[in-house]
């Protein structure tokens, strides 16, 4: 059903965990549909320094969290912002056709902690 | 890697006396049990023998007996046939929130094609209200449908209490006991059930049989149309490998269940113990006393963390378990079942379902017990519910719409 990077990334996830006095901090998701992801990051000099996840959720919601603070460490805001869900899946090499709703939002998280940091310091 | 079944209420592994006695009918023994000649000659015993066995277990008389190709359609069968053949009498029919989907979408069918279904609730362990049932009686109720135990928590309903009822309001009962068979002692009699559905490949035969026991008298509407099998009751050419296999697992669990099912019952019991004596935060799903639960049937919900997630980290180490996540359903919601039971949404994405036959063993629970709590922990760590002080979000809007566009 998963694909192995899915699979990588869920049993091995990368940056999980807070983020100690994060910048920006995003949320999206909802016990609706099982799926809650957090993101926390460290933003210095308009570059993502550092970016560390929570999620509750499937498989998919777990491996798409990961993926995404991979590919935003070291983007510039305006990067990371262009990164779509659809970005993040496809890095995974894709995910089954039924999770492309509710565990596919880890590029939403990040830009709802890219906007809370914007917030903070505009 | 160690490979652990714990996914039994799912489908079972065909039982080696079944499997063996189930050979010869496919090369040997190949004649269609309809035809005059040989070939068909050397197969009818067996449909018969097989039909008795079937209903030994039940305690009816082989004539009562119908082979059908599965469970759903036993279920159809028993609620269309009813519906049809007594829907001059009336258009009303009674199950409840908790029935499996064979038997809850096929009620739903109905209900688009005038007939009124009264859904009767569940209390929060699952349980049913008789009192609710017998107020559902009309006079234009025509069937009563209660499954016997429910495939998630492994409930038991009190099925000779509502066939009492039935039977004293004249109304026909119909048990999906598709869970029960094989697991606690069935008999249709004590029961008062008319209709009873159960599948093969629950109780150790393959896949792609069941049986509908119809009490002698029962007028049903035709199902399946075509040929006269089953004294013109079930069209359909004879799966006879399969209908032999059912009858063997059926003389098995016959002469096994009490056996097994008291084994099955302590090894069952040790993983609940355990796991509620372990892990913080589980809550149990179903009935809190065993005694009113299936012998095999675990279900509890790990707080915090989604079902789907441990049932991979459950793979990794060897052991197949089931769950109530909307993930694992394919829809969009949690399990109707936790639904009903009003149990917490996080809670119900959290159930997992552990279903234990007599083949495993206690050595098993050991390595699952040590496996389980670092599982549970780490997902726990990765989940921003965990030790969470802020409310948390529980609705969507997108989910709502491709709800109402369904």
């Amino acid at each position: 059903m998963y694909t192995e990077k899915v699979m990588d990334h869920f049993s091995n996830p990368r940056n999980v965990g807070e983020i100690e006095n994060a910048n920006g901090v995003g949320e999206v998701g909802n016990a609706s549909c099982g799926d809650i992801m957090k993101i926390f990051l460290k933003v210095e000099d308009n570059i993502i320094k550092d970016v560390k996840f929570k999620t509750f959720g499937c498989g998919a919601a777990i491996a798409t969290s990961s993926m995404v603070t991979e590919l935003a460490i070291g983007k510039t805001l305006e990067e990371a912002l262009v990164l779509t869900n659809q970005a993040v899946a496809e890095a995974l090499d894709g995910l089954p056709p039924a999770k492309m709703h509710c565990s596919n939002l880890a590029a939403d998280a990040l830009h709802e902690a890219i906007k809370d940091y914007q917030a903070k310091n505009s | 890697m160690k490979q652990i079944y714990l996914d039994n209420n799912a489908t079972t592994t065909v039982k080696p006396e079944v499997l063996e006695a189930m050979l010869p009918y496919f090369r040997e023994q190949f004649g269609n049990p309809s035809s005059v000649h040989w070939a068909g000659r050397m197969v009818s015993g067996a449909i018969e023998k097989a039909r008795e066995q079937v209903a030994q277990l039940l305690n009816c008389s082989s004539a009562e007996v119908v082979f059908v190709s599965c469970g759903s359609e036993g279920d159809n069968f028993a609620i269309k046939g009813t519906a049809e053949a007594l829907r001059h009498k009336g258009n009303h029919i009674i199950t409840t929130t908790v029935e499996h989907p064979a038997v809850l979408e096929t009620c739903e069918y109905l209900e688009k094609n005038g007939f009124e279904v009264t859904y009767l609730p569940v209390d929060k362990d699952g349980m049913l209200d008789l009192a609710d049932l017998e107020a559902a009686i009309s006079d234009q109720t025509i069937l009563i449908s209660v499954m016997w135990a429910n495939n998630e928590t492994g409930n038991l309903f009190p099925i000779n209490e509502i066939g009492e009822i039935a039977r004293r309001h004249k109304v026909r009962f119909h048990t999906d006991a598709v869970q029960a068979i094989g697991k606690v002692p069935v008999d249709v009699q004590a029961a008062k059930v008319d209709l009873l559905v159960l599948s093969g490949h629950k109780i150790g035969a393959p896949k792609g049989v069941g049986a509908l026991y119809l009490r002698r008298g029962t007028r049903m509407t035709r199902f399946m149309h075509g040929g006269h099998q089953e004294r013109n009751r079930r069209a359909g050419t004879h799966n006879v490998p399969g209908i032999v296999g059912l009858g063997v697992a059926c003389e098995l669990a016959r002469l096994n269940q009490e056996k097994d099912y008291a084994y099955v019952r302590r090894l069952r019991d040790k993983l609940e113990q355990g796991i509620l004596s372990t892990v913080p935060d589980v809550k149990l799903n179903g009935h809190p006393n065993p005694d009113l639960r299936l012998p095999n049937t675990l279900n509890v919900s790990f707080n915090f963390i989604e079902g789907e997630s441990l049932l991979l980290f459950f793979d990794m180490k060897g052991i197949a378990a089931s769950s109530g996540s909307a993930c694992t359903s394919g829809s969009l919601e949690p399990s109707h079942v936790m639904k009903a039971m009003g149990v917490d949404i996080v809670l119900a994405h959290s159930s997992v379902r552990f279903s234990f036959s007599a083949d495993n063993t206690e050595e098993e629970v050991d390595y699952i017990l040590a496996e389980l709590p670092p599982i549970v922990q780490r997902l726990r760590e990765m989940s921003p519910l965990y030790q969470r002080e802020e409310p948390t979000p529980l609705h969507c809007d997108e989910c709502r719409m491709v709800h109402k566009a369904s």
